[in-house]
């Protein structure tokens, strides 16, 4: 290893004092602990998918189908099998990265639009699923009767349930692990090969990458941290309803990964967190809130295709 | 044994046919050149070899495997390697890291999700050696994309070879480069098929780079073969004469 390239890590260091310290300045603007929880969810989620758009340029718009398997799946074990918050992050993860991994084969050879629209065919799917089971998922009412449990970790337990800060750092925790881990996995060989492809599909296939295995490991991975990001989100709201998993949700994800700029890493937590707070702060304001936050992001995209974080980093370069 | 075998190949486009009933063989050690006017169908039969297209009928045997119906990723496996008419790269990596991908494959490093240092260093070293020997070592670090044409041509050459195939197939490697781009590949093609005896399968319209290099030229007109043999018959080839200038066949 050499020495650390400071000018490199700064961002990195920005972001996570920011994130770190988020509960303390988060009320001094005017905002609430809970919304920070809620960026860092999204967040979450908007790099999950990044992860598939942005690092190996395949666009899913159904990516809400296992956000919110994540979510009904962290719920339902809390609410019908075991009371245990830790179970359901488990469960909600597991059950949306199987659901991936088995719709993966039969899409994976479709590219671009064709892609995008089967992505949220299947998506729609799950939600007529959750929309109609009332017995089981609540229906269009949504899952109710139960909450997120106290976090035992042996020593000492967590009060999640009604400290919102610790709850915070929880989420910042599962976080940290799976930002980590994709950041690792990126700078890996096979990552390397997922960047390969999108740059030049045609030339890694003849390099010797099966493409469309990297694309279906790619696709898996994206979706076992957006339905980690659910599961987080079903625990954030104590709640469940089949709109998590609407295909309005999915474009959410795009516009905030968009928003950000899906070429940087950290560009969809920002695209999140001016989506998030875009959203709190104009819903009370105005029923139309969506439409502020649709010119704010086609004035980004016509401007600045690279999104937010594409306009900060020219900023320092020139 | 012979490393290529492409046997009796024809490829159908609806009613057109690109390729027909061509046979080759190329054996270990040789520089093999495929000329021909344009549409005569080089580029096709090329796709077809390197699994890009597939075959409407017959047979590709590689190194005495059938390798007709894999798919390009398996045939690149197996040491076959090629480059594009129009330049394939990774505009926006940079040389290094655009020779770094294939450096990872070729080693069966494709699926790691991490590396030893060592390994790693590994890794470099070689890429190093790849840039040194394209000449390309004060740029590896510039974005592909922002090269020259020539250079391009030359990471794209370089990419293929990271691969260390034993077959390597070049689709018009000096199209559309200057005179000194054009010398510099082709002292590197010599090079390679000289002093590594790499076999090398190529298609060229300059026809003093395929006189310069090859040690058997096969033409092609219209989908068929029209001649194959020693630079010096088919210089002396009247049929091949005709269908270069244009006239009918004698």
């Amino acid at each position: 290893m050499g020495p650390v390239d400071l000018q490199k890590q700064a961002p990195n260091v920005v972001v996570w004092l920011l994130l770190l310290a988020m509960p303390f300045w988060m009320p001094a603007v005017g905002g609430y602990v809970e919304l920070g929880s809620r960026v860092v969810v999204l967040g979450l989620a908007a790099m999950a998918l990044n992860f598939l758009l942005g690092y190996t340029g395949v666009l899913s718009f159904g990516h809400a189908a296992y956000f919110g398997l994540g979510a009904y799946g962290a719920g339902m074990t809390i609410r019908y099998l075991v009371p245990s918050t830790s179970l359901g992050l488990v469960i909600g993860m597991l059950v949306g990265t199987i659901a991936g991994a088995l719709i993966g084969p039969l899409i994976i050879r479709l590219r671009g639009v064709y892609f995008a629209m089967v992505t949220i065919a299947f998506g729609q799917v799950f939600y007529f699923i959750a929309f109609r089971w009332n017995s089981v998922t609540g229906g269009d009412d949504g899952l109710t009767g139960w909450t997120r449990q106290p976090l035992n970790l042996g020593f000492t337990t967590l009060d999640i349930q009604n400290d919102a800060r610790t709850f915070y750092y929880l989420v910042l925790a599962v976080f940290a692990i799976c930002v980590g881990v994709m950041a690792w996995l990126l700078r890996s060989p096979f990552g390397r090969t997922l960047i390969a492809i999108r740059e030049n599909e045609r030339r890694a296939r003849f390099l010797g990458i099966p493409v469309d295995q990297h694309i279906w490991i790619s696709w898996v991975i994206s979706c076992a941290f957006v339905s980690m990001a659910g599961a987080l989100y079903a625990l954030l709201n104590n709640f469940v309803d089949p709109r998590a998993l609407y295909w309005t949700q999915s474009g959410d994800f795009v516009i905030m990964a968009v928003l950000g700029g899906m070429r940087s890493f950290w560009g969809p937590l920002i695209g999140a967190a001016i989506f998030v707070v875009l959203q709190d702060y104009l819903s009370s304001q105005t029923e139309n809130w969506m439409s502020f936050v649709g010119l704010f992001f086609v004035l980004v995209v016509l401007f600045f295709p690279r999104g937010v974080l594409g306009i900060i980093r020219r900023k320092v370069t020139t | 044994m012979s490393l290529l075998r492409v046997e009796n190949v024809s490829k159908h486009f609806g009613s057109l046919v690109a390729v027909n009933g061509v046979s080759m063989t190329v054996e270990p050690g040789e520089l093999r050149a495929v000329i021909g006017p344009n549409g005569a169908g080089k580029t096709t039969f090329f796709n077809l070899i390197s699994g890009f297209l597939t075959q409407t009928s017959g047979k590709i045997i590689f190194d005495g495997e059938d390798v007709s119906n894999l798919l390009p990723a398996r045939r690149v496996w197996r040491g076959m390697a090629r480059t594009f008419q129009i330049t394939e790269v990774f505009p926006e990596l940079s040389v290094r890291e655009n020779l770094r991908v294939p450096v990872e494959v070729a080693a069966g490093h494709r699926l790691s999700p991490w590396m030893s240092s060592d390994t790693s260093s590994e890794m470099s070293a070689r890429v190093s050696e790849l840039l040194d020997m394209g000449g390309l070592s004060d740029k590896a670090n510039r974005l592909v994309g922002e090269l020259s044409h020539g250079d391009q041509r030359a990471t794209e050459i370089m990419m293929a070879l990271a691969l260390k195939p034993r077959l390597l197939l070049l689709d018009e490697p000096t199209a559309g480069m200057g005179d000194q781009e054009t010398y510099d590949i082709t002292q590197l093609i010599r090079k390679l098929h000289r002093d590594q005896k790499m076999s090398i399968v190529l298609i060229e319209h300059d026809m003093r780079v395929v006189f310069h290099l090859a040690d058997r030229i096969m033409v092609l007109a219209e989908g068929k073969m029209l001649a194959e043999g020693t630079p010096k018959d088919i210089a002396a080839n009247e049929v091949v004469q005709a269908a270069y200038l244009g006239k009918a066949a004698a």
